[in-house]
């Protein structure tokens, strides 16, 4: 596969078109490690995983844990339902991955690097160790990078086997382990000890790709974009019933419906944001905003067109869930098959009080007693899906 | 401990707590109970430390260690001990939530208990099988649990019919994966304690399952019968093959002679079947029952557990003989004791090139079985076709070795069935027996004089103890107390993983008759150090053999005894449920109290093995026919 082939779905303008990482790495390797981290945290870079985590923080928490070596992930396994933006860096610009990395890497303390690439990007490995190499050839990545004695770090490319859980950073790390994709416990987190039980920063590709960006243009440049609690901007990648689907970049805090009239899906009947983990969102709330705080999101927009019928999309999302947990704790593994069922059976027959009772029940008791984001968040569609579209169901008034 | 303790309040009490300890522990210090199902006392950070470690193996550098790491901590994967912390959102599993900081918990609330309900009907939703007909009805933690909260299976329903198939009936352990709730503690028990990693967990989603390597029977997985993984099951999931049924037709069938022999260890525990307290001894009352159900005869494993001594040790000094004075490589140092068939199926799978190391001597169990079918029927005038020998061990790997093909030299299996202690306990309710209220009876003779040393098997270091008593008493000439105060040989006892103690050798007496073929004299172990080590749990005989290999102080031993349950047999996979640190010290107290108490704790005085030496062996202990009928051999398994 032509690795650029991605190139044709870029809707709008990027930031990334336009900044080079060797000037992000030459700022960071003039800086001390602490100003690296000050700048950094002055952005307000929130973390694209989903979480929003600011970015600058964790980094700072894995500078303060005492144990070494210290280690960067950057979280490649693209696998939320409805997004591709990451494959879109990985393939334009991993060399500003790569920049992130070295740079949090130098903020951090840490000296290597790991990019775990999702089993369905085995096609981007050549393509992303070349790019690897070119930044060795150009003093980008090994030792005394840029000249600067004591800057040292590399990375390796590790490869997922096709779990969408090992998305999820301490399953991802499970993985990296060599053991089954199993979340692990939140205490300790991964920055007190992550990989090998090491201090361990995990972020997500396109963070790690903003870091150059804020280097090269200056944090008050980002933080100037979005909003006051969510600076920046983010790609989006827009999928489902549109005209012109794609990746969009926008800044925090547009509407929903600026993006829909963007992307040709003004009459939409329903959006899913978020992937499959994320929110259903009605025509009637079209102009809430994407920001942390209102419509989270990992980047995914899934638009549904009128004559969609949203049970189905609830069960195939449900269905997603049931097969991709883990299958470690029992709120999440039994959760999501009886969900699901519940959701076959409703389509054929209907909903009655007492069983949505029961579900909405279910949904919380997932929500609250998951051991990690997949089953906390498993629910969120259907509820959603249920709270605007109960109407769809049999025996129910249009 | 140096670090600052740390305030908890837990539903309003408060707990100065060392960091790092769980809410779930710090709650249960306080009184509170909060339902698990996947945390066990056994797989906690503090009981794996001290079953894992000893002084002598402190090396963290090794491997293993970081691949069992990801094990080490619980999967906290039932999420029935939430709680609430004040500040934080959602629930919380307490046995994965360390204490760092002040914090506040509560450990009931309306979502707790609603959380709690919905995830016990979760459980129930997919677990299929007849409550009645399981062997852990009454103490199943999941049927106590949906018990105390209600459960109806109201919400999710309950499975029509089966989700797995059902495992081959041979199967010594058998999984019912119908009943599993994916806890993982027999998975990380057979990692954690057992080094054996036979159980793993395989599938993702709606296809999780627990397994073993490429999905085969139990049987022919690398397992090696030890049963921890069943003892810590908190369902039905995991029980050993039921042999009671068996057992009851030979007992009716009037042309059966049925005799059976009890093992030490299953007589400190069996009264928890009966809501005893652990380490109630009930040897005598055992008796009567077994009578009551009808066996024909009842003879005490003791017996048999002196025989072994005798030819374990004599075996020993042949070995040190060989080696010390004749100089003779083929003699393989340490000897590695026998009795434990979980430890000889794990020698013979995972460290066949210390094969030659074991000792040739068969465990109690089958000497007793061949003793009986030889001796005892000539004795008697018994067909031993018609005689079916029954055994009741703590142990689920008796099952296998009993019917290991080669153990059958008298021409007659060795072993007819083996019961375990809560199989056994099954059979005397019933015949309606309340076992702790029943009259005493002795043991039948001619294997009926019970010895210390003989019960004391039943702990880990027990078997040392009593071979150490025999062979320094051999050996001097002298009582063994004039060097270990009332006989006790205290430094092999306890429970610690691994363990060394040593004895030098001062003076040396003549050789008794009864060893005349085996040594000339004693006097090449003038001033000699005896060095013997001790392992119980697998986990730990692997370190015991990388010390070994290492040349590390553990191979300049003359003498290991293994054992492959955690506390020796005492914590057999064959012991009453549940099963803990306070349990099995317990019952360890209660043998060590038996041994004390008996009037022979000496198995060279054991007046029932000296006369089968004269008149049956008549050449004494490793003499050609002890040989055939008390020896065995191994082979590698792949």
């Amino acid at each position: 596969m032509d690795v650029k082939a991605v190139r044709g779905f870029v809707g709008n303008k990027l930031t990334f078109d336009d900044v080079s990482a060797k000037d992000g790495m030459k700022i960071a390797s003039e800086m001390a490690p602490e100003d690296v981290l000050a700048i950094v945290g002055a952005s307000g870079l929130r973390g694209r995983g989903g979480a929003g985590f600011p970015a600058g923080k964790k980094w700072e928490f894995a500078r303060s844990q005492p144990g070494t070596p210290k280690y960067i992930i950057a979280n490649a396994d693209e696998g939320e339902p409805g997004t591709f933006k990451d494959r879109l860096i990985l393939t334009d610009h991993p060399e500003l991955v790569f920049a992130g990395m070295a740079i949090a890497g130098r903020a951090v303390g840490a000296e290597f690097g790991i990019l775990y690439l999702r089993a369905e990007y085995g096609w981007l490995r050549e393509h992303l160790e070349n790019a690897l190499d070119a930044c060795r050839a150009a003093k980008l990545l090994g030792k005394d990078i840029l000249g600067t004695t004591g800057f040292d770090f590399d990375i390796s490319i590790r490869m997922g086997a096709g779990a969408y859980i090992c998305g999820e950073e301490t399953a991802l790390l499970e993985s990296l382990e060599g053991r089954r994709g199993d979340a692990r416990n939140r205490i300790p987190f991964p920055v007190q000890a992550g990989y090998l039980g090491k201090p361990t920063v995990v972020n997500n590709v396109e963070t790690l790709a903003w870091v150059p960006c804020i280097l090269v243009k200056g944090p008050s440049w980002f933080a100037a974009m979005g909003t006051r609690k969510a600076p920046g901007a983010w790609l989006f990648s827009v999928s489902g019933d549109c005209k012109r689907p794609g990746i969009y970049e926008y800044p925090f805090g547009t509407s929903l419906r600026q993006i829909l009239s963007d992307v040709g899906a003004e009459n939409a009947k329903a959006v899913q944001v978020g992937g499959a983990s994320g929110t259903c969102v009605p025509p009637s709330e079209f102009d809430r905003t994407l920001t942390p705080g209102d419509l989270a999101t990992g980047g995914s927009i899934i638009v549904f067109g009128p004559g969609q019928d949203m049970f189905a999309v609830a069960e195939n999302f449900q269905h997603f869930f049931a097969d991709e947990s883990c299958g470690q704790c029992i709120p999440c593994r039994v959760g999501n098959q009886r969900m699901l069922e519940a959701i076959q059976r409703m389509r054929r027959d209907g909903l009655d009080e007492e069983t949505e009772h029961t579900l909405r029940q279910l949904a919380t008791t997932m929500n609250v007693a998951s051991k990690c984001g997949l089953g906390q968040m498993s629910s969120r569609a259907f509820i959603s899906i249920l709270n605007n579209f109960a109407s769809e169901l049999p025996g129910r008034n249009a | 401990m140096t670090s600052e303790l740390i305030t908890v309040t837990i539903d309003g009490k408060e707990l100065q707590v060392s960091p790092g300890t769980t809410v779930l522990e710090a709650a249960r210090k306080l009184g509170i109970h909060v339902p698990t199902l996947c945390h066990h006392d056994d797989l906690c950070a503090e009981a794996l430390y001290s079953q894992t470690t000893s002084k002598m193996h402190e090396d963290t550098s090794d491997p293993r260690k970081h691949a069992e790491s990801g094990m080490l901590s619980t999967p906290s994967s039932c999420r029935l001990c939430l709680v609430e912390v004040e500040g934080l959102a959602k629930l919380h599993a307490s046995c994965a939530l360390p204490i760092h900081n002040p914090m506040t918990v509560r450990t009931t609330s309306t979502a707790i208990r609603h959380a709690r309900h919905d995830i016990l009907e979760l459980m129930m939703s997919e677990h299929y099988g007849d409550c009645f007909a399981c062997p852990r009805n009454g103490t199943c933690e999941l049927q106590g649990l949906c018990r105390d909260y209600g459960v109806t299976s109201n919400s999710f329903g309950r499975p029509e019919k089966p989700l797995f198939d059902y495992a081959d009936p041979e199967n010594i352990i058998q999984r019912d994966m119908n009943k599993s709730i994916l806890c993982r503690r027999c998975v990380r028990m057979c990692a954690l304690y057992q080094g054996v990693y036979a159980l793993t967990t395989e599938g993702r989603g709606d296809h999780s399952r627990i397994s073993t390597f490429m999905g085969r029977e139990m049987k022919d997985a690398w397992c090696i019968n030890c049963g921890q993984c069943i003892n810590r099951c908190p369902t039905g999931a995991l029980s050993e093959r039921d042999d009671t049924e068996a057992v009851w037709r030979a007992i009716e069938d009037p042309d059966k002679i049925v005799v059976i022999q009890t093992a030490p260890a299953p007589r400190a525990a069996i009264g928890e079947c009966f809501d005893c307290e652990p380490g109630t001894p009930l040897t005598f009352q055992m008796n009567t029952a077994l009578r009551r159900c009808g066996f024909d005869k009842v003879f005490d494993t003791n017996f048999s557990a002196d025989l072994t001594i005798m030819e374990e040790g004599s075996e020993l000094l042949s070995r040190l003989y060989k080696a010390v004075v004749l100089k003779d490589n083929s003699a393989a140092l340490p000897q590695f004791t026998s009795c434990s068939p979980g430890w000889i199926k794990f020698i013979e799978t995972f460290y066949p090139q210390y094969l030659p190391n074991l000792s040739s001597a068969k465990s109690p169990q089958q000497m007793m079985g061949a003793v009986v079918k030889t001796y005892f029927a000539e004795k008697n005038g018994w067909d031993p076709s018609k005689i079916v020998s029954v055994s009741l061990m703590p142990c689920t790997a008796k099952k296998f070795e009993a019917g290991r093909p080669e153990m059958d030299a008298s021409g007659y299996r060795d072993i007819d069935y083996v019961l375990t202690t809560r199989e056994l306990s099954r059979m005397f309710k019933q015949t309606g027996l309340d076992l702790p209220k029943l009259e005493k009876s002795e043991f039948d003779d001619p294997f009926g004089t019970p010895t210390g040393s003989g019960v004391i098997f039943g702990a880990t270091g027990g078997v040392m103890e009593a071979a150490l008593r025999t062979v320094i008493e051999i050996v001097t000439g002298e009582k063994v107390e004039t060097l270990f105060d009332k006989a006790d040989i205290m430094p092999v006892r306890g429970f610690d993983g691994v363990r060394m103690a040593e004895v030098t050798i001062k003076k040396v007496g003549p050789v008794p008759a009864i060893l005349s073929h085996l040594v000339p004299d004693f006097d090449w172990l003038k001033g000699v150090t005896l060095k013997v080590g001790l392992a119980h749990g697998t986990a730990n005989a692997i370190r015991v053999m990388q010390d070994i290999a290492e040349g590390g102080p553990l191979s300049t031993c003359h003498f290991i005894e293994f054992m492959a349950c955690p506390g020796g047999c005492l914590g057999g996979g064959g012991q009453p449920i549940p099963t803990d640190k306070e349990i099995r010290a317990a019952r360890a107290k209660a043998i060590y109290s038996e041994d004390e108490h008996y009037q022979v704790r000496k198995s060279h005085e054991n007046e029932d093995v000296l006369r089968i030496y004269k008149e049956f062996f008549k050449e004494g202990p490793c003499s050609h026919k002890s040989h055939e009928l008390l020896h065995t051999h191994y082979k590698e398994r792949a």
